[in-house]
């Protein structure tokens, strides 16, 4: 598919003027192609004879993907060299072989331009890091040098794992965070047979970043109510199966929960919080994260616009999301910008927890295991379905009036349901 | 709402905006007809006499907007290619730039400068410029150069609000390559704020325009050999986010600045300054920068343009130097 017309990146094929077999002449129109631009005739690069069609009519591609195979001339019989006819792809401009999203897919010329980049060797203009096997142990940078005197420690016979042997912040970084060395001059020791090091993957490693953070920088309050969900748990029993027939869904507590959630947040804005850039940002739309637990690590998916939703999108968006990140299909958006978390801790049989918030944000609540308890009803001992709902919340941001007055509407909602 | 193109951002944020504002009106080069690019298409229809087809002249384009910016109007000139735009430097420059400062803040002057730049296209030496380092140093205009369709929306309409000249730069390759869900897209941004676009421990990069699409393709792959790369989207280059750009510098240490104009005088130069200036002591390596080399000109073949364009590869290749150095 060539480039007709700068910005255009797909064409279509509106009509084929030659079948196979058919004799082509040089620039003998083989097809007419419709882009968001211009209508025109694609004239042949070869003469010869034409072969298979590749793409076809009404049918749209990206530039440059091949759109049809002719033999060429003087290569003799069928037997002959069949270029893949792609036209040449003016863009010339390759998406090589790395993968790409493909919402950022770039259309990959096929055939001949995709050989003429690899000539190309990556140009480094400009001064750059310039490699050589010298020992550079002691060139040290000015990072490694400030890190080195805050800490106090010895550069001297320490090597690197840089260039050249060179001491890489990352080095300095992780001989701070191993504390000093038992000997001074001499590796520390290390055991195989008693332990292994366990390596972070990048999920685990931003995961114990956050929570640091949120450790450290947020004080953190706690709270507890519990809730009568009887009316709800026969809601669900209820509605179940109606789930299961309609939506394909297997229904669980967390869409009412949530739901109910999204309403107290309504009263109480302020827990649809986040710090960014130094100042607190109250924000209008819910953008609930829900934690799931994989076997690759915690992830919290974002339902986005959650207020807007009812149950049963909630329960739809909820079981999407979940299943993606079981799948690890989850997109760069879909765990972004959560502005309040939910979390499930009842999954695991927990009956109280005290879950870290999720920052930036200012609050999590969990949801603990359903449990039948006799409670006083009046005056009555009854068998109820009770559940107790913790609340961790940045202190900073509010206080406990806000708290558990939207402790207390969430509450107030889930027992509400009948 | 389903996906949009980079161009239909820019269709339905004027559209929605010229019907929000009556001072808004459209002046250029065939804007009537919809622009080579399609950006005004069916806007003349709607708003009738708003949408102003100019001779060729660039200068006069510009003078007339700055005239009716006088005026309290909220012009939108057009420049059908950003190579064409250095006709009205002098306008820019000695008048646009200046007008506030000159009237020491008595006066403002309201107007917006759409036009598209950048290569990739096989657009050869005359469409296919990168002009935003001769704008950047004026301190009177505004610079905005987005990359995902969200941002132009969110841009353009700060832009239009905006009481000072602002050039809106709009890289032509992405006009049609780059779709995004606008209403599921991260919360709006304003004038002088970046983006971390992708957060990563070992460099970072920063890039703008095609370069970021690029930039994040090629940390994506990065990420597939361990190495995990911070990619800064500047958003705006005047005034700059100089916040985001330092605390990234000093989170990672390393610094790989990407561009497509050319190398020397390139606004890449500036960045690498202000981080060498205030995050000395947390760089573990040479500032590192991946532009276009010193040729005067967008070569028109292929493989040439291909030669002078950094692209996924070159900056990966870039990445893991300085990641292992």
């Amino acid at each position: 598919m060539p480039q007709l017309g700068e910005s255009v990146t797909e064409g279509t094929i509106l009509r084929w003027l030659k079948k196979p077999g058919d004799t082509i002449r040089l620039d003998e129109p083989l097809c007419e192609i419709e882009t968001e631009k211009v209508t025109a005739e694609l004239p042949s690069e070869f003469e010869g004879v034409m072969g298979e069609i590749l793409v076809p009519e009404g049918e749209t591609v990206a530039i440059g993907a091949p759109l049809c195979t002719v033999t060429v001339a003087g290569e003799g019989g069928p037997s002959g060299q069949s270029p893949s006819f792609a036209a040449s792809p003016a863009g010339g401009w390759s998406g090589g072989p790395m993968a790409i999203p493909p919402d950022e897919a770039v259309p990959a010329p096929a055939g001949a331009p995709a050989a003429a980049v690899a000539q190309h060797p990556p140009e480094t203009p400009g001064p750059g890091p310039q490699h050589s096997p010298e020992d550079r142990s002691r060139f040290y940078s000015p990072a490694v040098m400030r890190l080195a005197k805050e800490h106090g420690i010895d550069l001297e016979g320490m090597r690197g794992s840089g260039v050249g042997g060179r001491i890489t912040r990352k080095d300095i970084e992780a001989r701070i965070a191993s504390g000093p060395p038992a000997i001074a001059g001499k590796p520390a020791a290390t055991d195989d047979a008693m332990y292994e090091v366990v390596r972070f993957s990048a999920t685990r490693r931003t995961i114990a970043d956050n929570l640091s953070r949120s450790n450290i920088e947020a004080p953190q309050a706690w709270t507890m109510v519990e809730v009568d969900v009887s009316g709800l748990a026969t809601l669900r029993e209820r509605e179940k199966e109606r789930f299961a027939r309609e939506l394909g869904i297997e229904l669980t507590m967390l869409p009412y929960f949530t739901a109910a959630v999204c309403e107290a947040i309504g009263e109480f804005p302020i827990l649809n919080s986040r710090w960014e850039d130094g100042e607190l940002r109250r924000y209008r739309a819910l953008q609930i994260g829900v934690a799931v637990a994989t076997d690759h690590g915690l992830v919290v998916p974002v339902i986005h616009n959650a207020g807007e939703m009812n149950v049963a999108g909630l329960a739809r968006a909820i079981a999407d999301l979940a299943r993606r990140a079981h799948e690890r299909r989850l997109r760069v958006e879909d765990v972004e910008g959560g502005t309040f978390t939910v979390n499930n801790t009842g999954a695991f049989g927990s009956i109280a927890s005290k879950p870290l918030v999720n920052y930036p944000q200012v609050a999590i609540v969990s949801m603990e295991r359903v449990v039948k308890r006799p409670v006083v009803v009046g005056d009555a001992i009854a068998i109820r379905s009770m559940v107790n709902v913790c609340l961790s919340f940045d202190h900073r941001v509010m206080d406990g009036l806000e708290a558990g007055g939207f402790l207390a509407s969430l509450k107030r909602r889930l027992e509400g349901i009948a | 709402m389903a996906e949009m193109t980079v161009i239909e951002a820019i269709r339905t944020t004027l559209d929605e905006e010229m019907g929000r504002d009556s001072r808004i009106f459209i002046l250029g080069e065939d804007v009537e007809a919809g622009g080579v690019f399609r950006a005004t298409e069916g806007l003349v229809a709607k708003y009738p006499g708003r949408v102003i087809d100019s001779p060729l002249a660039e200068s006069s384009i510009i003078g007339v907007a700055i005239g009716a910016a006088h005026y309290g109007l909220r012009p939108v000139a057009e420049i059908q290619f950003a190579d064409f735009i250095h006709a009205a430097f002098d306008h820019l420059c000695s008048e646009a730039s200046r007008w506030s400062y000159r009237t020491r803040g008595d006066a403002c002057l309201p107007m917006v400068v759409r036009t598209p730049w950048g290569g990739g296209v096989h657009g050869g030496q005359h469409h296919s410029q990168s002009i935003e380092a001769y704008y950047t140093h004026l301190p009177g205009i505004k610079v905005v150069a987005p990359s995902f369709p969200a941002d132009y929306r969110s841009l353009l309409k700060a832009a239009l609000a905006d009481l000072n000249p602002v050039l809106f730069l709009e890289h032509k390759r992405t006009y049609r390559l780059i779709r995004q869900d606008v209403a599921n897209a991260p919360a709006e941004t304003v004038i002088g704020r970046a983006r971390i676009a992708r957060k990563g421990t070992d460099l970072t990069i920063y890039a703008y325009g095609l370069m970021l699409h690029e930039s994040l393709a090629a940390a994506a792959a990065l990420a597939s050999e361990g190495i995990e790369a911070t990619v800064v989207d500047l958003l705006t280059l005047q005034p700059l986010d100089v916040e985001t750009i330092l605390e990234s510098a000093r989170a990672t240490g390393k610094a790989l600045i990407v561009h497509e104009d050319t190398l020397t005088g390139g606004f890449g130069g500036e960045l690498a300054a202000l981080i060498a200036e205030h995050a000395f002591e947390h760089l573990d390596a040479p500032i590192r920068r991946l532009c276009a080399p010193d040729i005067p000109a967008m070569p028109y073949h292929p493989n040439m343009e291909h030669f002078f364009m950094p692209d996924r590869e070159k900056i990966a290749a870039a990445a893991r130097d300085l990641a292992a150095y």
